[in-house]
């Protein structure tokens, strides 16, 4: 399971929370999140998310 | 064959590189000339308030340069440019004497900082951080000095009291209001933003100004309002942000607080476009990120023929100040009462109308948690 950073303002995603509140179970890795999934807190699309070493 | 006009953006910030990003998603042909008068390096600004959390330096703050900007997207970059002005009739615009057409103008050239004027306000040891040159200045004069007096418990301010807290420096933050974050949220709240900085190690001096600095051995000395004095080795001034709008005032576009511009982002010219902090939609200056981002999928889709309207939903506000998370979802309107549970620097607060509907909410420290839950619930704060 691995985390990842927003580059623009920080949000993490880690794959082993998911992000339940929007349909994204526990467990699901980075590849599987929609391509069209944006970040809660800043609306960065996927593609501008960067891998944060765990 | 005549080459077709360019796309023109005024501002390589967030806005403009989002906004080029965008729109290359959907045409890759339209030539797009960037125009910036700094130097056209790709930066996330919320992160320039969390260097010495992240560990990283100005350097590593910057994503790309300006020529690995222009490979990713296709655009043509002039960095350390000013405009010189702007011709609404003839869609064209000089730099000097040189005259470049366009198709679609943005002005996507962003907020700079207001200043505060005193007896040695001009001291350069005074700085405002409004981009990533200002960041990398601010590091370097930051290099062997032991503490630092901020003007400004806004949102700027108690995030860098905080960055600066994590990078072993001490801290004085001076402000004329009662509490931090004041005006963003309710005092309650930000009485508590206070007690976790303070515990973090953060000197607090509310309700108070400086008054003026003076060069002290090889420090500075701060005067403020009550006749006090702080030693310190840099001032930083945050103080707030306001639209850039002296090019677009010379160029006869509408403007009040910002750049008028309705839900499609078109100003009160033909081809001329506003996006980012410099804009003021449809009534709305809107200094953050999820807005902006919102807003150049928006134009994006416009600018390739698809007239596109920018609407938001509810838009939390998170501070980076990790010695007491905030998350605000400022209530608009004040026809409700705040309903507050607390414990120590915890707090959820929600903002309820007569039926009950949660209007707006606050919450910190460890109830920041609450936040995707609550943003669902939260009523009337769609713009």
């Amino acid at each position: 399971m691995k985390k990842w950073e927003c580059v623009i303002c920080g949000l993490i995603y880690d794959e082993a929370e998911g992000w339940p509140d929007e349909g994204i179970a526990p467990g699901t890795k980075w590849d599987e999140v929609p391509e069209d999934w944006l970040c809660p807190d800043c609306g960065t699309g996927k593609e501008d998310f960067d891998m944060v070493e765990v | 064959m005549e080459q077709a006009l360019p796309i023109i953006i005024i501002g390589t910030g967030l806005a403009g590189y989002s906004l080029a990003r965008e729109f290359r998603k959907l045409d890759d042909i339209t030539p797009i000339l960037m125009l910036t008068r700094d130097d056209g390096h790709s930066y996330s600004k919320p992160m320039l308030s969390t260097g010495f959390t992240k560990g990283k330096s100005a350097e590593a703050l910057s994503m790309a340069d300006p020529g690995k900007m222009a490979a990713q997207l296709r655009v043509s970059i002039r960095n350390f440019t000013e405009v010189s002005r702007i011709d609404p009739d003839t869609n064209q615009l000089y730099i000097g004497n040189e005259v470049f057409e366009y198709k679609k103008l943005v002005l996507a050239n962003g907020a700079s900082v207001n200043t505060l004027t005193f007896p040695g306000s001009e001291h350069a040891n005074i700085l405002s951080i409004n981009n990533l040159m200002d960041y990398r200045e601010f590091r370097q004069k930051l290099n062997g000095k032991q503490h630092v007096l901020i003007m400004g418990a806004g949102l700027i301010g108690c995030e860098y009291a905080n960055d600066l807290l994590s990078g072993g420096y001490q801290v004085t933050v001076v402000d004329p209001t009662e509490t931090a974050l004041n005006g963003l949220i309710p005092a309650f709240a930000g009485k508590v933003v206070i007690q976790g900085l303070a515990q973090s190690g953060a000197q607090f001096r509310m309700q108070c100004f400086v008054r003026e600095v003076v060069d002290h051995d090889s420090h500075l000395l701060a005067i403020l309002s009550d006749g006090s004095q702080i030693e310190t080795d840099l001032i930083i001034s945050a103080v707030g942000l306001k639209p850039e709008l002296a090019l677009a005032q010379s160029a006869g576009l509408d403007c009040h607080r910002g750049i008028i511009t309705n839900r499609y982002l078109e100003t009160s010219h033909l081809d001329i476009y506003a996006l980012g902090d410099c804009a003021e939609i449809d009534g709305h200056v809107l200094l953050y990120v999820l807005p902006l981002m919102a807003s150049a999928r928006a134009l994006a889709k416009t600018l390739n023929g698809e007239r596109t309207q920018v609407s938001f939903s509810a838009m939390p506000v998170v501070t980076k100040t990790p010695a007491c998370p905030v998350v605000v979802c400022p209530p608009l309107g004040q026809n409700g009462e705040w309903q507050v549970e607390q414990d120590d620097i915890n707090i959820k607060a929600t903002y309820l109308s007569a039926e009950n509907e949660i209007l707006g909410f606050v919450l910190t420290g460890n109830c920041v948690s609450a936040k995707q839950s609550l943003v669902k619930e939260v009523k009337g704060i769609h713009l």
